[in-house]
């Protein structure tokens, strides 16, 4: 058997339409899109009818969306740069307690080095944010809120709107890291009401190192970057025009088929947690059953390490995530499950599979007969499960 | 099917060439890299080269386990090193002893946790770049053999590793030199072939282990009581910042000034006194060790003679061993040693096989 891949939520394959939309910007057409000359300006057409196939995808205007170099700069952009500008102003951020490392460590950063005040959101079992926590923590010094769209680690859709009207109300900025549901459900930042959003391509089988900000008209920043006059300054660096038009072509795909990916990814994820729960018993599902990104099954075999689990299965050639794959090679308890509350013997045996667009149900069935002998060896040697 | 094998890799080129050779003998290997600690909890500079556990030896690793073709994979046991070597190490001091955290770790986490996880992955053996034998021998019994480098055995750290563990252990070095594994890392290319050796005390970065105590101390709301440095013939001749500071021998940095050189004799916690005293006084030939663990031979009840080793640089010397009723043992050797230390470890052994060992305690 190949090697199966159940970790799209960390990366995706490049499509080969996006490979095929972006080769020509690399070699053949490669201006400079700041340069006056021909060459340039065909980049800069190039970029600008990605940015607006973009803007379009996300229901903005063209004129607030800025290219970046992903999901993680987006976030520090949108933190770190209303941070700067409000500073003077105001000097509280509040935070959900599932974020990202990219959004949390950011927060962390102005709290602990420049004197922010920073509120941790709580979320309930399931990982969803009430209107009446934001009311309770915040303050008329707030400038900034960030609450993930859907989560990475248990594709926990959060229900943003009441949200967003909680924080608005008391004048402060609504920023939503949108990484893991763009391109998988409907992400529109009028409906939404956001103020900023994060955006990036390589979730969603486009290229890594692009990604976009989306600013509302109105709201001000400061860039975090100083250089040319690139993104209207608030990004500057030479464009990656190939990352642009990559971006572009990967949202249009995703557009045309998310109902059907939706739907084949419902089905195989429902599949896979009923079948799993059929041949091994005490595997818990983390995260909710509806408003789930489908995708994302994260499951808890009691009595099992997570570590172990992740690596045992990737000997037998299953590719999984335990935690964020972010922290650098070493397997850390997820705050994620933490954060929902779940009691910590069933949180470390989480093991999270996201499924993709070539997850076949034969690789779902050869995970499923290869668990038990995995999951039962680690039952056996464990000290506190009850066999 | 092979023998699956889990190889501790530090990011040296000893675990290194260990990899490679079980390889190359047809094992199943699968190499991993224990995270012990972190620079948040010891203090240290993470962009500094030449330590186990930082981003760059973890590179070189896996550098390494894929030129071999080899899986491999970070470990996070820095909780369980916290709770067992580091709280050890803190709390040895705290008791006038001076602890081996090396013992501790091979002990109570590579010989447990690390072939813990190894079973886990369905691994049958864990092999490390020690340079030793273990073998079976006529009784039964798993033992350690000095390898052919004597000038890099290590045998002296291994003496708490349980009969059930050694069974399960591979240390493909024995049979070579340091020069030669280094000549195998070279001819196939091993990132880490010329990398320097590791160091003592891997958590203590800048090896002043003082200074570690002190942040560890002011971590958790302690502080070290000064008190009087007295010779051992009652005269007070200064003060000390904390006994946990000093250890039996010590000569230097004790700021007392005296005709004649004075070493430390005794660490008094009981009445907070460091007593001091001529060389000569140093010298004793008798030691009580206790937490034994027997290696090539089952526990004893009669005495026997053997050569007895006393600290990690300390030429064996010969001695009898008299097993107490309390599982204790009362060691006299032939000549007297210097500096007996409690906290550290006793070894016997006959010629090169490790027999057991155990720790000093007066």
């Amino acid at each position: 058997m190949d090697p199966i891949y159940l970790d799209h939520n960390a990366t995706t394959p490049v499509d080969t339409q996006v490979v095929d939309a972006m080769i020509p910007y690399m070699s053949q057409n490669f201006g400079n899109a700041s340069s006056v000359h021909n060459f340039g300006r065909d980049a800069k057409v190039a970029l600008e009818n990605a940015r607006e196939i973009v803007a379009s995808h996300i229901n903005c205007e063209p004129t607030e969306l800025y290219f970046t170099s992903g999901g993680t700069e987006s976030d520090n952009i949108a933190i770190l740069g209303t941070a700067e500008k409000y500073k003077h102003k105001k000097n509280h951020l509040m935070v959900g307690a599932t974020e990202h490392h990219a959004v949390l460590e950011t927060a962390e950063y102005l709290h602990k080095k420049n004197g922010f005040e920073l509120d941790v959101i709580p979320v309930d079992k399931d990982g969803f944010i009430s209107a009446d926590s934001i009311n309770e923590l915040i303050t008329d010094k707030t400038f900034l809120t960030s609450i993930m769209l859907a989560n990475n680690e248990t594709g926990t859709i959060q229900n943003l709107i009441p949200l967003v009207g909680a924080v608005q109300t008391k004048r402060a900025l609504f920023h939503t890291d949108a990484v893991q549901a763009i391109g998988k459900i409907k992400v529109d930042v009028k409906e939404l009401g956001v103020d900023l959003l994060s955006l990036t391509a390589h979730k969603i089988y486009g290229p890594k190192g692009i990604g976009a900000l989306f600013v509302k008209q109105g709201v001000r920043l400061e860039p975090l970057f100083y250089g040319g006059s690139h993104e209207k300054k608030r990004r500057p660096g030479t464009e990656n025009i190939a990352g642009a038009v990559g971006l572009a072509k990967t949202l249009e795909i995703a557009q045309s088929r998310m109902e059907a990916d939706h739907k084949l990814l419902t089905e195989l994820s429902d599949y896979f947690i009923l079948k799993v729960q059929s041949v091994l018993p005490d595997v818990y599902l983390n995260g909710p059953k509806e408003n789930r990104i489908p995708q994302t099954v994260n499951l808890s075999f009691q009595g099992a390490e997570g570590e172990s689990l992740l690596l045992g299965l990737d000997l037998k050639g299953i590719a999984v995530s335990s935690g964020s794959a972010c922290t650098s090679g070493a397997t850390e308890p997820s705050h994620v499950l933490q954060a929902m509350g779940i009691d910590k013997v069933i949180s470390q045996g989480a093991i999270r599979f996201s499924m993709g667009r070539s997850t076949t149900k034969e690789q779902l069935d050869y995970v499923i007969s290869v668990l038990p002998e995995v999951v039962n060896r680690l039952r056996e040697l464990s000290p506190i499960y009850n066999k | 099917m092979a023998n699956k094998v889990l190889v501790a890799m530090s990011g040296g080129v000893d675990s290194s060439v260990a990899a490679f050779l079980l390889k190359e003998q047809g094992y199943d290997v699968v190499g991993a890299h224990m995270k012990l600690w972190d620079y948040v909890e010891v203090g240290g500079d993470i962009y500094k080269d030449g330590r186990c556990c930082t981003i760059d030896s973890i590179t070189d690793c896996r550098v390494v386990c894929d030129a071999i073709n080899a899986p491999f994979y970070v470990l996070n046991m820095s909780r369980h090193f916290r709770d067992t070597v580091i709280e050890d190490f803190v709390s040895e001091y705290d008791k006038g002893r001076t602890p081996n955290p090396c013992i501790q770790c091979n002990s109570n986490v590579k010989w447990t946790e690390f072939l813990r996880k190894a079973e886990e992955l369905g691994c049958d053996y864990i092999a490390t770049g020690h340079y030793s034998f273990i073998e079976q021998n006529k009784n039964g019994r798993w033992h350690i053999r000095k390898g052919v480098d004597v000038t890099r055995d290590q045998s002296y750290v291994l003496w708490g590793v349980s009969q059930e563990a050694l069974s399960k252990t591979l240390m493909p070095l024995g049979g070579l030199l340091k020069k030669e594994v280094r000549e195998i890392a070279h001819k196939y290319k091993l990132r880490t072939a010329d990398k320097a050796e590791s160091r003592e005390i891997c958590f203590v970065l800048d090896d002043d282990y003082r200074r570690f105590l002190i942040e560890m101390a002011e971590k958790n709301n302690k502080s070290y009581v000064p008190g009087e440095i007295v010779h051992a013939d009652g005269r007070v001749l200064g003060q000390h910042k904390g006994t946990a500071f000093y250890t039996i021998g010590q000569r230097k940095g004790m700021g007392i000034s005296h005709p004649t050189p004075l070493y430390v004799q005794v660490i008094d916690v009981e009445n907070n006194r460091v007593i001091v005293g001529d060389n000569d006084t140093l010298f004793k030939s008798e030691l009580v060790a206790d937490s034994l663990n027997w290696i090539a031979i089952d526990s004893q009840s009669e005495p026997f003679d053997a050569l007895v080793k006393i600290r990690y640089l300390h030429e064996p010397s010969e001695a009898t061993v008299l097993p107490q009723a309390d599982n204790s043992v009362r060691i006299v050797f032939k000549d007297s040693q210097r500096a007996i230390t409690p906290g550290q470890s006793v070894v016997f052994y006959d010629n090169d096989v490790l027999l057991g060992g155990g720790l000093i305690v007066e």
